[in-house]
């Protein structure tokens, strides 16, 4: 039984970091309908570049956090005017390919820079065992956890209670309107990949002690954020770490309690999520767009 | 109309004949094959370049940047210097039989060296043992290359191949600490299941010394926290990971923070100091490495007792005048030298021979290298009739606070 | 008497320097790229397919490589173990695709968008480990090692050429076949759903009977290709059908053309040519830029370029070109012969 619960305790662990990515995904997706192949490459740059400030600049982990988030908005703005603004008006196939074209050129750059090496990044804590009642964690999952719900309650007051955050979910659901209402409909979204960005660098820099810092280290991540965010229903961020978590949860009771799971793992775990898809074909959260014929 | 075979047999027969005026017209040379000229050696190998497994990319740099040395500095091999096409298959074995072809009709190269992945040779190897094609020193640890060898007599592999390296551990358990309880994780493909395979062989009666298996798909998450908590309530006193080097970072580290505490050796393909030093790194402390044991056979560079040791030092050298980006802490940089050393140890000996057939006669049948610059001394990179494996010795090597130890003496896995 | 439509002499002209090209290629390139020539009619016919399910009827998928994976995995085990030549699996490649492809289509009825973009991405995903687990079936990650491809009737022709003239007649015979199906009702069934499920409802059309079907269709074409790249390569492993393979295809029909009748064809040269490019450029050096080892940078800096100048894809930007010169004939059509 207790073996169980770890299981379960393990899974959100890991859920935690498929949340933390996913978290970005939903915030392009929201702002343009396209999936963002290239999110955990965005990811993985940053976490290097946090690396090089502390490993060569010196500077301490909670500084050089703070300035690669500063750093990882410019850049998400800087590539969504420069890479995507021009392909405004394509289809939204044309753009998922071109971030799949971004993928591998950051990829590529990652691999160039610092090499496929192991980086040695401490990160935020020191892994250290928590017990209780039986049970363990990793401080580093306990950080994962905490940074994820802190970046949710954050999207949620910044959507909800800002004008700026309101002036995005209007330029993205009613972008002819917002523009005769003033917005900046272009800038929003430009705003959005630049939050993408910080809150995938925040991601890749909290979990990149957990799965080590090679510029690799997101590809797997990907698949699973990307689940997570369909999952929880495409446009909600909540939708997107219950995702996560649940995830996580089901690929652990899959891998140890289903024969043959091991190595099936990812194979029950997907099934999993198609099942609860046709259950609710717009994901747990999201908005079932209702047709009658 | 002429058939289109009989016109290609014309041009062919057309570039053999020209072919034939270029070698007389270069002295020293009794005989070659395409891809050789007075000047010129061509080789090639198919590495991933893209993907997921590219940082195996280093060995090509490391190997390209000891062929730049050769060409610079000696002059090249006999007087040829050394041309290495390296092309891209993205680690796909579907993408290896182009580039395969690419390599021989469009390159033309004279030989391949050491081609990566085991799956992908495999595609490729009917191809280049029909076309009559050198295969060699492919860079995987299968064991079929050496145990079939005379199915494919022009391929034939380098590295310690994955059975060795396990038949080794399995003897020591059993010899050392025979009333263990092994948990084993390892990867679910070709490299980890002939590791497993070797290792149960090798247990023999033994067998029932395992008491968890456990498996990932290359490509999971690099999480084994799940894994993990299977072994530990499995009751297991010892871990033996046949895992690349996230995977078993992950599981070692994930073993401490659980407060399982088995007896761990660790596949070589994981063994780079610099993977273990980031997990001391997160960990604050090196209780969760120290007293692993596993095994190697070349010299590391991020060992300190190696600092003076000359073969580093000319590793060094050469990777800071021709490395190209390999840097100098990545062991796939060493092992791309050391096995372009073998290369060019073959190539010389081929003097001027340079038919495919001579060489790979030598490479599978007439090695004998004790002096590679970059492998443990002791142990040869030797082949002959009975003995198709190049290297098949092992240091074992125990981890103390930062670095590796050897202990014990060097290990055969194979009979010589 | 119907009098047959009458078809511009440019078409004619084309049509004819197509062929000669066609059949004549493989006497003039050597064999690397005769093969890689091979290689194209195999993606030509899995996007053929790959088109109709998302340019045509607008169902998106990141999955047909798994589609593919059934029909390779077919020849390969039909071939390796009862030893029934490769030829005679082809057909049975596809169909049993096929059948997947309806068995797939079913439940995917209920999704749409994104939504039907994970479930497909969820089986491209999980194919390799599938295939890899059934390992007694299909020889896991060991592979299937298959014998080599020879021309028959004792053909002069070598291995390359002859896999060359087999894929390039089936992906003849399926381009027309799909050029038909595109221009009959069901194509037309195809499109209205595409543009609009509800307004296709209202018309009478079944949307079940016509979505199902072309997951069908679509999976038929790709385990055709699957089998065909089984045939070609010899040598089967898990590994060549994952995710990077469905969306190698999805990036091939989008820079191709979407529901554009010759997208699959330049979307099949861009699957296979680009990826050599970029691996030349990456070797040049151009002023400080240069990126030894590491073409992928190359291959997606060219992937965003050639859409940015073609965001319908190559085949829409021939059409736009096509167009515009029509327009430069049809505006001196007037003037008759020699107007300039």
């Amino acid at each position: 039984m207790l073996a169980f619960i770890q299981q379960i305790v393990s899974g959100i662990a890991t859920g935690g970091i498929y949340a933390s990515l996913a978290l970005a995904l939903v915030l392009v997706y929201r702002a343009m309908d396209v999936a963002n192949f290239a999110q955990g490459e965005m990811a993985t740059f940053s976490t290097f570049i946090s690396y090089s400030l502390i490993e060569y600049a010196h500077f301490d982990f909670w500084t050089a956090f703070v300035i690669t988030i500063v750093l990882s908005f410019i850049l998400g703005i800087g590539i969504e005017r420069l890479l995507i603004r021009p392909f405004e008006g394509a289809p939204v196939l044309t753009l998922v390919i071109v971030t799949l074209g971004l993928f591998t050129i950051i990829n590529g750059v990652t691999g160039l820079v610092w090499g496929y090496v192991f980086k040695e990044y401490r990160g935020a804590f020191i892994s250290q065992p928590v017990r209780f009642g039986g049970l363990y964690l990793d401080t580093q999952d306990l950080g994962v956890l905490a940074v994820v719900l802190v970046m949710l309650l954050l999207l949620y007051l910044f959507f909800s209670r800002t004008k700026i955050g309101l002036a995005m979910r209007a330029a993205s659901l009613y972008p002819d309107s917002s523009r005769l209402l003033g917005v900046r409909v272009g800038w929003m979204l430009a705003l959005g990949w630049g939050l993408a960005a910080a809150v995938g660098a925040v991601s890749g820099m909290m979990v990149a002690p957990i799965i080590f810092l090679d510029p690799n280290m997101m590809q797997s991540i990907l698949l699973f954020a990307f689940a997570a965010a369909v999952l929880g229903g495409i446009e909600s961020p909540l939708g997107a770490v219950v995702g996560g978590l649940a995830i996580g949860i089901v690929m652990a009771l899959v891998g140890t309690y289903i024969p043959g799971g091991q190595d099936l793992r990812l194979a029950f775990g997907l099934i999993v999520i198609v099942v609860v898809l046709l259950l609710r074909p717009a994901g747990l959260f999201g908005r079932a767009a209702v047709r009658r014929v | 109309m002429p058939k289109t075979g009989s016109r290609i047999a014309a041009v062919a027969a057309f570039l053999v004949v020209l072919g034939a005026c270029g070698s007389q017209a270069s002295p020293g040379i009794t005989a070659t094959d395409p891809g050789v000229t007075a000047t010129e050696i061509k080789i090639g190998a198919t590495f991933p370049l893209s993907g997921t497994a590219s940082f195996y990319y280093a060995v090509a740099k490391g190997a390209t940047a000891y062929f730049t040395y050769i060409n610079k500095e000696k002059g090249g091999v006999n007087g040829r210097q050394i041309n290495y096409v390296v092309l891209d298959d993205g680690y796909d074995p579907s993408k290896t039989p182009d580039k395969a072809r690419q390599l021989v009709q469009d390159e033309k190269v004279f030989a391949t060296f050491g081609d990566l992945g085991t799956p992908n040779n495999k595609a490729v190897r009917d191809y280049y043992n029909a076309q009559k094609v050198p295969q060699l020193f492919v860079f995987t640890g299968a064991s079929t290359w050496g145990a079939d060898y005379d199915k494919f007599p022009y391929t034939i592999g380098w590295q310690p191949d994955y059975v060795t390296e396990a038949t080794i551990y399995a003897k020591y358990i059993v010899a050392n600490a025979p009333s263990s309880k092994i948990a084993i994780l390892y990867q679910n493909d070709a490299y980890g299941q002939d590791g497993w395979n070797g290792f149960k062989n090798a247990l023999g009666s033994n067998v029932s010394m395992v008491v968890s298996e456990t498996k990932y798909n290359a490509g999971d998450p690099t999480d084994m926290r799940s894994q993990v908590n299977v072994m530990k309530a499995s009751g297991a006193d010892t871990f033996f990971v046949i895992a690349t080097p996230g995977y078993a970072a992950s599981a070692v580290t994930n073993a401490y923070i659980s407060g399982w505490k088995p007896k761990i050796y660790m596949n070589q393909v994981a063994a780079s100091t610099t993977t273990w030093r980031s997990v001391i790194k997160n960990v604050g402390n090196s209780s969760p490495v120290d007293g692993m044991i596993s095994a190697r056979y070349l010299k590391d560079p991020n060992d300190s007792g190696f600092a003076n040791d000359a073969g580093i030092l000319q590793y060094k050298t050469i990777l800071d005048k021709y490395g190209n980006g390999c840097q100098f802490a990545d062991n796939f940089c060493v092992a791309g030298m050391a096995f372009a050393f073998s290369v060019v140890d073959v190539l010389k000996k081929a003097g001027t021979n340079m038919t495919r057939q001579n060489v790979v006669d030598i490479a599978a049948g007439q090695l004998s290298e004790t002096d590679n610059f970059l492998v443990l001394p002791g142990i040869k990179v030797h082949t002959s009739k009975t003995h198709r494996f190049p290297i098949s010795q092992l240091q074992t090597i125990k981890w103390t606070t930062d670095h590796w130890e050897p202990f014990g003496s060097i290990q055969d896995g194979r009979p010589t | 008497m119907r009098r047959l439509p009458a078809v511009r002499p440019e078409i004619v002209g084309l049509v004819v320097v197509g062929g000669v090209v066609l059949i004549g290629l493989p006497t003039v390139t050597n064999q690397f790229y005769t093969f890689e020539f091979a290689k194209v009619a195999i993606f030509v016919i899995a996007l053929l397919g790959l088109n109709i399910l998302t340019g045509y009827s607008g169902q998106i998928s990141l999955g047909n490589g798994a589609f593919m994976a059934v029909g390779g995995y077919t020849t390969a085990i039909l071939v390796h173990g009862p030893g029934v030549p490769y030829w005679a699996t082809i057909p049975a490649a596809g169909l049993l695709a096929g059948a997947a492809g309806v068995l797939i289509g079913i439940p995917a009825l209920r999704l749409a968008g994104i939504y039907l973009a994970l479930a497909t991405f969820a089986l491209a995903l999980s194919i390799p480990p599938v295939l890899n687990h059934f390992d007694s079936f299909t020889g896991g990650h060991s592979g299937i090692v298959m014998p080599p491809v020879l021309a028959p009737f004792g053909l002069d022709l070598s291995q390359e050429q002859w896999l060359y003239y087999l894929n390039a007649g089936i992906a003849l015979a399926l381009f027309a076949f799909a050029w038909g199906v595109v221009r009959s009702r069901t194509g037309r069934a195809f499109m209205a759903i595409r543009d609009s499920e509800t307004a296709a409802v209202a018309s009478g059309i079944n949307l079940a009977y016509y979505k199902t079907l072309a997951f069908g269709l679509s999976a038929f074409y790709a385990g055709v290709a699957g089998s065909l790249l089984a045939i070609a390569t010899s040598y089967l492993n898990p590994d060549s059908f994952g995710l990077s393979l469905s969306l190698a295809l999805l990036v091939g029909i989008v820079i191709g053309g979407l529901g554009l009748d010759f997208g699959a064809v330049l979307g099949g040269l861009f699957v296979v040519w680009l990826p050599y490019f970029a691996e030349k450029a990456s070797g040049l050096q151009i002023g400080v830029f240069s990126f030894p080892g590491k073409p992928d940078i190359i291959f997606g800096a060219l992937l965003i370029l050639i859409l940015f100048f073609a965001p319908n894809g190559a085949a829409g930007f021939l059409r736009r070109g096509w167009l515009w010169y029509l327009s430069l004939r049809g505006g001196r059509a007037g003037g008759g012969a020699g107007a300039h």
